[in-house]
């Protein structure tokens, strides 16, 4: 009931709102090309029927939320997933790379984090570098890795996989930074009366308490892995995964394409930083967290 | 009561100033003190007159920068080192992603404690301070009460003679404080431990102790000494005795002979 009242309703409202203007605008932009083909065509259709063809072209130049929606109904559930047409297909090739960018990326993270924390040389000269790497472009980083990559022979997969890292360790570390110093000084306090040695007090203090850090941060990552693999795939000419379709629809101007790709790629998102937050839940959870 | 012979803890000439940007603070001077095997000793002054600090020196959470202190005839570190006390916040402290059982055996996990004697000392100690039967339960499940009282457990857990307590139950109101005072005095007549304890409050200090230390500020120093003569037995209602009084009295003469009742 108030999930229903404090989450469900408010949310479907903006998305009633947001598509009612989304119609709004699809018929107004799309209403110059309707013109111009009537006009060719020699045609005087009523109100209604104009309405109806700009809601109904085959390459809008915005499509209408139903022509998006069957699009994406189709190319997911109609197709086989090993047909190129599959946004199934295209989606795993993305999280695939997404996944794996993610783990490298988080494994970065607690690496820099724990140096960070542990010696004082890292602290003062790292964490500036850290923070201007993510002033970079990634998408002027991208070819320049894949040229670096070419010599080596790479899997697709890990040159992709390297840009999320880029953009995934960032977050995971600053995050894990805060975590491992978050302990009170009464903590570290009580584990220094006990005489503790500095990795008792690392994995009995410092770790659990930088838990819920790992976790908000591994949010932000892994939306910001999946934001990497998208763009890695633009330059590398790649043939699969939604970047591939969101270039190859603007090549052809298949607008529909376009944006049933990019709610793909939502649903990606959606469900990635989804399956993060549960794992904290149950970590949470697991951990004595007191029910909210 | 009688004075025990073995000494836990002696200091002489011992003086600690905490250099601050406002310049060098003097947090303790000269002091000169001697805690016997099995006394309960009670700091008591108010804020800034170092009664923490002198815990803290103790436990060697700080250096000494003037005299000499021992505990067990060791320097804190050594003692440290041997687990030769058990410390107890103002606050519980408890690990929130523990269990209270789990709490009570992190000393005993950092001291290499087998399994079962992990078992065995948690039952104990939890027996000690009536928490038998809250081992499963995390800290937010317990009232502030209970969770000093499993602090004290976990300070307990290792065996040391030695209890360092530091304004343990000032968070805590009168009601709960009271009964607390009162388990805590049960609990050291059936072990026997020395404790050290700071308070700001004359009756808990007068109540629990065999000595009262009065301390005042700028620069933090001893200024009064008192022995206990309430006998070892001690029910709540010895507080309206006018032997209890007479002792308060003497605290609070202390107290304003160091000038702690001006700013």
């Amino acid at each position: 009931m108030d999930r229903l009242r404090d989450k469900i309703v408010p949310v479907t409202t903006i998305l009633a709102v947001l598509v009612v203007v989304w119609y709004g605008f699809a018929i107004l932009m799309n209403t110059p090309f309707q013109r111009d083909l009537d006009r060719r065509a020699g045609e005087t259709p009523g109100f209604a029927e104009f309405i109806g063809k700009t809601l109904s072209q085959p390459k809008p130049t915005l499509p209408a939320p139903h022509q998006v929606a069957q699009n994406f109904f189709e190319n997911t559930f109609m197709r086989k997933i090993t047909s190129n047409r599959s946004l199934v297909y295209h989606g795993w090739v993305t999280l695939s790379s997404t996944l794996l960018g993610f783990a490298f990326g988080t494994a970065l993270g607690i690496l820099i984090a724990v140096g960070i924390v542990h010696v004082t040389a890292l602290d003062r000269s790292l964490m500036p570098w850290i923070i201007v790497s993510q002033t970079i472009p990634i998408i002027a980083l991208a070819p320049m890795v894949i040229l670096l990559l070419g010599p080596f022979n790479t899997p697709a997969i890990v040159t992709k996989a390297l840009i999320s890292t880029y953009l995934s360790f960032f977050p995971v570390a600053v995050g894990m930074v805060k975590g491992l110093r978050s302990p009170e000084i009464m903590h570290l306090d009580l584990m220094h009366t006990y005489n503790a040695s500095p990795s008792q007090t690392f994995w009995k203090l410092r770790v659990p308490a930088s838990v819920p850090f790992l976790f908000t941060s591994m949010k932000v990552a892994i939306a910001a892995s999946l934001v990497g693999a998208i763009v890695a795939e633009l330059p590398t000419g790649a043939v699969a995964g939604i970047g591939a379709k969101l270039l190859i629809g603007a090549y052809h101007s298949q607008s529909i394409d376009i944006w049933a790709a990019l709610i793909a790629g939502s649903v990606v998102a959606l469900i990635l930083v989804g399956m993060v937050g549960f794992a904290g839940r149950q970590v949470e959870k697991s951990m004595g967290g007191r029910p909210a | 009561m009688t004075k025990s012979t073995s000494t836990v803890v002696s200091a002489r000439g011992l003086g600690l100033t905490f250099e601050t940007s406002d310049g060098p603070v003097r947090a303790l001077s000269d002091v000169d003190l001697t805690i016997g095997k099995g006394e309960f000793v009670s700091f008591i002054g108010p804020s800034g007159c170092g009664k923490t600090t002198f815990l803290r020196v103790i436990a060697d959470l700080e250096k000494p920068t003037d005299g000499t202190i021992e505990i067990n005839g060791m320097t804190p570190e050594k003692a440290r080192e041997s687990r030769a006390y058990g410390y107890v916040f103002q606050a519980a402290a408890l690990f929130p992603w523990r269990t209270i059982e789990r709490n009570v055996t992190l000393p005993l996990e950092i001291m290499g404690l087998s399994r079962a004697a992990q078992k065995e000392r948690v039952k104990r100690t939890l027996e000690l301070v009536n928490l038998t039967g809250f081992e499963n339960k995390y800290p937010w499940q317990l009232s502030g009460g209970m969770q000093q009282r499993a602090s004290i457990a976990r300070a307990l857990a290792f065996d040391a003679d030695l209890l360092l307590m530091d304004e343990p139950f000032g968070a805590l109101d009168e009601i709960v404080r009271d009964h607390l005072n009162e388990q805590l005095l049960e609990l050291w007549r059936r072990t026997n431990k020395t404790i050290c304890f700071v308070t700001h409050s004359i009756p808990e200090a007068v109540y629990l102790s065999t000595r009262i230390v009065v301390m005042s500020p700028r620069p933090g120093r001893v200024t009064d000494v008192i022995e206990s003569t309430l006998p070892k037995e001690r029910p709540l209602d010895i507080r309206e005795t006018p032997e209890f009084l007479a002792i308060a009295a003497r605290v609070r003469d202390g107290l304003r002979a160091g000038h702690s009742y001006e700013d």
